[in-house]
C-alpha cells in the first residue's frame, strides 16, 4: 500500500474458511430456531390456549423473540458467514485478525442466548426491534466495533486495489447500523434490566421508526444486495448484467434510504410535513431497488438453462423476485391513502415476510447451498432434497401470504366500514373482525410449518455434504501479488499517505457522528424543553408508572396500538385523534404498529375498573371470542414499590416535572392510590393484600389512558 | 419537535459521509473502469498447493 517495494511482488496467503464454517452452522441453528418461535406466536393467535397461561410463553413475550432471532440471529449470522467468505477473496486477504473473529463470533451467539434469556423473561424496552435492554445494547455496540475493525482492517491489508461493488454495501452496512443502533439505543438505566429512553412520545416514536426503517434497510437490505451481487455472478459464473448499474443502485439507495423512516406514522400525532418527507423518499426508493433486481436477474439472462438445474440459483432468483415484490409494495405503502387501509393489519405482516422469508431467507439458502460444499472441498450431498426443500419452501410462503393479505383486506375491510345513512360503524365489535379471521391464521400457520419443514430438509442435506467430506483438508494457499499504484494516477506523495486511509476515514466519520450527537441530545434532554409549558397535563402517578412499565413488560404493545389516526373510521371507533399530549410522557412511546385487539389510547374510564380486573384474569368472562391471553399472574406478584423512588427519580433527571417531594414519597403515595382502587374493586368484602398486586397498577395506568388531552383541552 | 433536530443532523452526516465517500473514491479512480471488475471478481486467486491443483476447490 503505502510502501513502495516493487510493484510485482507475489505473496502467498491463506483465507481463514473456519470463522465462515462457523457462521454458517450458526446460521443453521437460530434458524431453525427463529422459525419455530414464530410457528408458535403464529399458533397462539390462532388457538389463545397455547399462551398456556404461563407468563414468559404468552405471545406478548414470545413475538419479539421471534423478530430479533430472525432479523439478529438467523439473519445476523448469515450476513457475518457471507461478508467474510467474499471480502476474503474480493480482497485476495486474509481476514484482519483470526482473535478478533473469533470474539466476533462467540461474542455474537452470547448476545442472541441474552436475549433468549431476557426477552420471555420481559425484561425488554418494548420499542419493536429494539428490545433488548441496556446491557444488552453495550454489547452489540462492543462485538459491532470488533466486526468493524476486523472488516476495515481486512480492506486495509487486500491485495486488489478496486473495491467491488459488494464491499460498498457491506461497508454502509457497517457503518449505518453502528450510528442507527446507538442513536437509538439511548437510555438511563433504571435497575440491572430496566431503563427508559431519554426520548419520549412523539421524539421517541420518530427516533424508533428511523431505527426500525433504516434496520430493515442497512441490516436485511444493503448486506443481502451486497451478498447477492457476489454470490449470483459467481454460481452461474458471469459477471453481474452491468456493473455501471450496480454502483448507480448503490449510491442512490444508501442516499434515500435514509429519509424513509416517517411512512410508518402517517396520519399520526406527527407533524405533515414529516409524513410527507417520508412518503415521497419511499415513493423514490423504488426506482433504485428495481434497478437492483433487474441487474440482479439480467446477470442470468442466457443461463436460464442453469436455473433450472440449480439450485443455488433457483433460490436465488425467487429471493430477487421477492426483494423487487417487497420494494414495490414498500413505497406502495408509503402512500397514504394505501397506508389507511393496509397499517395496523395483517397486509403490513405479509408485506414484512414477503422480504424476510422471500428476500432474505431464499438469499441465504442459495448462498449456504453454494457456500458448503466449497468451504468442504465436495459435492453437495442430494441436488434433489435441495429441490424438495425449495418447492416446499415456496409453496409454504405462498401459503403464508396469500392467507396475511387476504386476513389483512378482510380485517381492514370491517373495520372500515361505515354505514352511509346512520354514518355508524357497521361493525363496532372489534372482536367481531377477529373471529373472521382466525381460520387464516390457521392457514398461516401451516404456511409456517412447511416452511420449516424444508429448511429442515436442508439442514440433513447440509450435514450429510459435511459427513462427505475429506477427513484432513488441507488447507489452500494462495498467491496474489501486493496491491500497486495505479500508472494513470499521479503518485504524488499526499496521494500515497491518502492510499489506504478508507478506514480511517470511516472511523472518523463515526466518531464525528457520535460527538455531534451527543452535543446535540445533552441540551434538549436536561432542558425541560420536551415539555410543553402549561399544557395541564400531570405526569403519571407512582402507581400509574408502574403500571405502565407491566404494561411493556408484557409486551401488549405486540397487539395493540395507542394512537388514533385521523381517519374517521379510527375516530368513530376509538375517539378522539390522538394529540401529542397524549404520550408526552411516554418512556417508552407505545404506539405499536399492529392491531390484532383494538387500539387503547383512549381505553381510559371506558370501562369500570372491575371490567379490567375480569378482562385480564380471564378476557373470555368478559368478551366472549376474544383471543387475547389471560394474564393470571398479575393476579400474585406483588408490585415493586420499593422501585419507583429511582424510577421517579429517573424521569424527573429527563425533565418530567415531578418535584422532589413527588419522588421521595413515591412508594407511599402508590400504596395509598392502590388501597383505593382495591377497595373500589372489593367493596364491603375486602380482600387482603389484593393493593399490593401488579393488576392494581396495571388497572391505574389503563384507566389513565387517554386523559392527557382531556386536561390539556380544559386548560385552554 | 426537538428530535428533527437530533436526527437532521445525524441523517445529514451519514448522507454528507457518503457523499464523501462517493467523491473520494471516484476520485482515486474506484469508478474509472466499469467493465473489468465485474469480471475480474470471477477469477479465483492462484493456488499455490501443488497437490490441490486441478481439484474441486474454487
Ligand atoms: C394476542 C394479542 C393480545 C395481547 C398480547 C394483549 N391483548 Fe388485549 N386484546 C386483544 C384482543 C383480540 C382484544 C379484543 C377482545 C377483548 O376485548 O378481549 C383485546 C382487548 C383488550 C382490552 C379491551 C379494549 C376495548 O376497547 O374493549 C384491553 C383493555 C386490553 N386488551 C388490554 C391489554 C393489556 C393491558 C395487555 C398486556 C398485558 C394486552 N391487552 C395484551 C389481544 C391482545
Amino acid at each position: 500500500m503505502s510502501n513502495s517495494a516493487p510493484s510485482k511482488t507475489v505473496e502467498t496467503f491463506m483465507y481463514d474458511d473456519d470463522i465462515v464454517k462457523k457462521f454458517t452452522i450458526a446460521t443453521l441453528v437460530w434458524g431453525g430456531i427463529a422459525f419455530l418461535v414464530g410457528i408458535i406466536a403464529a399458533l397462539q393467535l390462532a388457538s389463545w390456549q397455547l399462551n398456556f397461561g404461563t407468563s414468559w410463553f404468552t405471545f406478548g413475550r414470545l413475538r419479539p423473540l421471534h423478530t430479533n432471532a430472525a432479523i439478529f440471529a438467523f439473519g445476523g449470522n448469515a450476513i457475518f458467514a457471507g461478508i467474510y467468505y467474499s471480502t476474503q477473496r474480493l480482497c485476495k486477504a486474509r481476514l484482519f485478525n483470526d482473535t478478533l473473529s473469533k470474539i466476533h463470533f462467540w461474542g455474537w451467539q452470547l448476545i442472541i442466548v441474552a436475549a433468549a434469556v431476557t426477552l420471555p423473561l420481559g425484561l425488554t424496552q418494548s420499542k419493536e426491534y429494539a428490545e433488548l435492554e441496556w446491557p444488552i445494547d453495550i454489547a452489540i455496540t462492543v462485538i459491532w466495533v470488533v466486526f468493524a475493525v476486523n472488516f476495515f482492517g481486512t480492506l486495509y491489508r487486500r491485495r486488489e486495489r478496486h473495491m467491488y461493488v459488494a464491499i460498498w454495501f457491506y461497508i454502509a452496512t457497517i457503518i449505518t447500523v453502528a450510528v442507527l443502533h446507538i442513536v437509538n439505543s439511548i437510555e438511563i438505566p433504571v435497575a440491572w434490566f430496566q431503563s427508559y429512553p431519554v426520548y419520549a412520545g412523539v421524539q421517541d416514536a420518530l427516533v424508533q421508526w428511523w431505527y426500525g426503517h433504516n434496520a430493515v434497510a442497512f441490516f436485511l437490505t444493503t448486506p443481502f444486495l451486497g451478498l447477492m451481487y457476489y454470490f449470483l455472478p459467481k454460481a452461474v459464473n458471469r459477471p453481474v448484467y452491468s456493473y455501471r448499474l450496480s454502483i448507480v443502485h448503490f449510491w442512490s439507495l444508501v442516499f434515500i434510504y435514509i429519509w424513509a423512516g416517517p411512512h410508518h406514522l402517517l396520519y399520526t400525532a406527527l407533524p405533515d410535513w414529516a409524513q410527507t418527507l417520508g412518503m415521497v423518499f419511499s415513493i423514490m426508493l423504488w426506482a433504485p431497488s428495481w434497478g437492483g433486481m433487474i441487474n440482479g436477474l439480467l446477470t442470468l439472462r442466457g443461463s436460464w438453462d442453469k436455473v433450472r438445474t440449480d439450485p443455488v440459483l433457483k433460490f436465488m432468483v425467487v429471493a430477487l423476485t421477492f426483494y423487487g415484490m417487497a420494494t414495490f409494495e414498500g413505497p406502495l405503502l408509503s402512500i397514504k391513502s394505501v397506508s389507511a387501509v393496509g397499517h395496523y393489519t395483517d397486509w403490513i405482516i405479509a408485506h414484512v415476510h414477503g422480504g424476510t422469508l422471500g428476500w432474505n431467507g431464499f438469499l441465504t439458502f442459495g448462498m449456504i447451498y453454494y457456500l458448503i460444499p466449497k468451504l468442504y472441498r465436495t459435492e453437495l450431498h442430494s441436488v434433489r432434497l435441495a429441490n424438495v426443500h425449495f418447492w416446499i419452501g415456496t409453496v409454504g410462503m405462498l401459503m403464508y401470504l396469500l392467507a396475511m393479505y387476504t386476513s389483512g383486506f378482510t380485517q381492514s375491510m370491517m373495520l372500515r366500514a361505515i354505514d352511509p345513512i346512520s354514518g355508524k360503524l357497521v361493525y363496532p365489535d372489534f372482536v367481531e373482525t377477529v373471529v373472521r379471521i382466525i381460520p387464516l391464521y390457521w392457514v398461516r400457520a401451516i404456511g409456517g410449518v412447511l416452511y420449516l419443514i424444508g429448511f429442515l430438509v436442508m439442514c440433513w442435506n447440509i450435514f450429510k455434504t459435511c459427513r462427505l467430506a475429506p477427513k484432513h483438508l488441507e488447507a489452500e494457499v494462495y498467491r496474489a501479488s501486493k496491491m500497486t499504484e495505479e500508472s494513470n494516477e499521479p503518485k504524488t506523495a499526499w496521494h500515497r499517505r491518502l492510499e489506504g486511509l478508507m478506514p480511517t476515514f470511516s472511523v472518523l466519520v463515526l466518531v464525528s457522528i457520535l460527538i455531534g450527537s451527543v452535543i446535540e441530545i445533552l441540551p434538549t434532554l436536561v432542558a425541560h424543553t420536551y415539555t410543553p409549558a402549561n399544557s395541564g397535563v400531570v405526569p403519571y402517578t407512582a402507581l400509574e408508572l408502574a403500571g405502565r412499565d407491566l404494561y411493556v413488560r408484557e409486551g401488549c404493545y405486540n397487539c395493540h396500538s395507542q394512537m388514533i389516526r385521523t381517519l374517521p373510521e379510527d375516530v368513530l371507533r376509538y375517539g378522539k385523534a390522538s394529540l401529542p399530549e397524549d404520550s408526552m410522557y411516554d418512556r417508552p412511546f407505545q404506539w405499536g404498529s399492529k392491531r390484532t385487539g383494538p387500539d387503547l389510547a383512549r381505553i381510559g374510564g371506558k370501562y369500570p375498573d372491575l371490567w379490567h380486573y375480569r378482562h385480564m384474569l380471564d378476557p373470555r368472562s368478559v368478551v366472549q371470542n376474544s383471543i387475547m391471553p389471560a394474564y393470571d399472574w398479575l393476579f400474585d406478584k406483588k408490585t415493586n414499590f420499593a422501585i419507583l423512588e429511582r424510577k421517579l427519580e429517573v424521569m424527573q433527571s429527563l425533565g418530567v416535572p415531578y418535584t422532589d417531594e413527588d419522588v421521595r414519597n413515591a412508594a407511599h403515595a402508590a400504596r395509598a392510590e392502590a388501597e383505593i382502587i382495591a377497595a373500589g374493586l372489593t367493596g364491603d368484602s375486602p380482600i387482603k393484600g389484593l393493593a399490593d398486586r401488579e393488576i392494581i397498577a396495571l388497572i391505574a395506568y389503563i384507566q389513565r389512558l387517554g386523559k392527557n388531552s382531556e386536561k390539556s383541552e380544559g386548560k385552554k | 419537535m426537538n428530535i428533527i433536530v437530533l436526527l437532521l443532523p445525524i441523517a445529514l452526516t451519514l448522507a454528507g459521509g457518503f457523499a464523501f465517500a462517493f467523491v473520494y473514491s471516484s476520485a482515486r479512480g474506484q469508478f474509472d473502469d466499469l467493465e473489468t471488475p465485474a469480471h475480474r471478481m470471477l477469477l479465483d486467486s492462484d493456488i499455490a498447493n501443488e497437490s490441490l491443483k486441478g481439484q474441486p476447490h474454487e
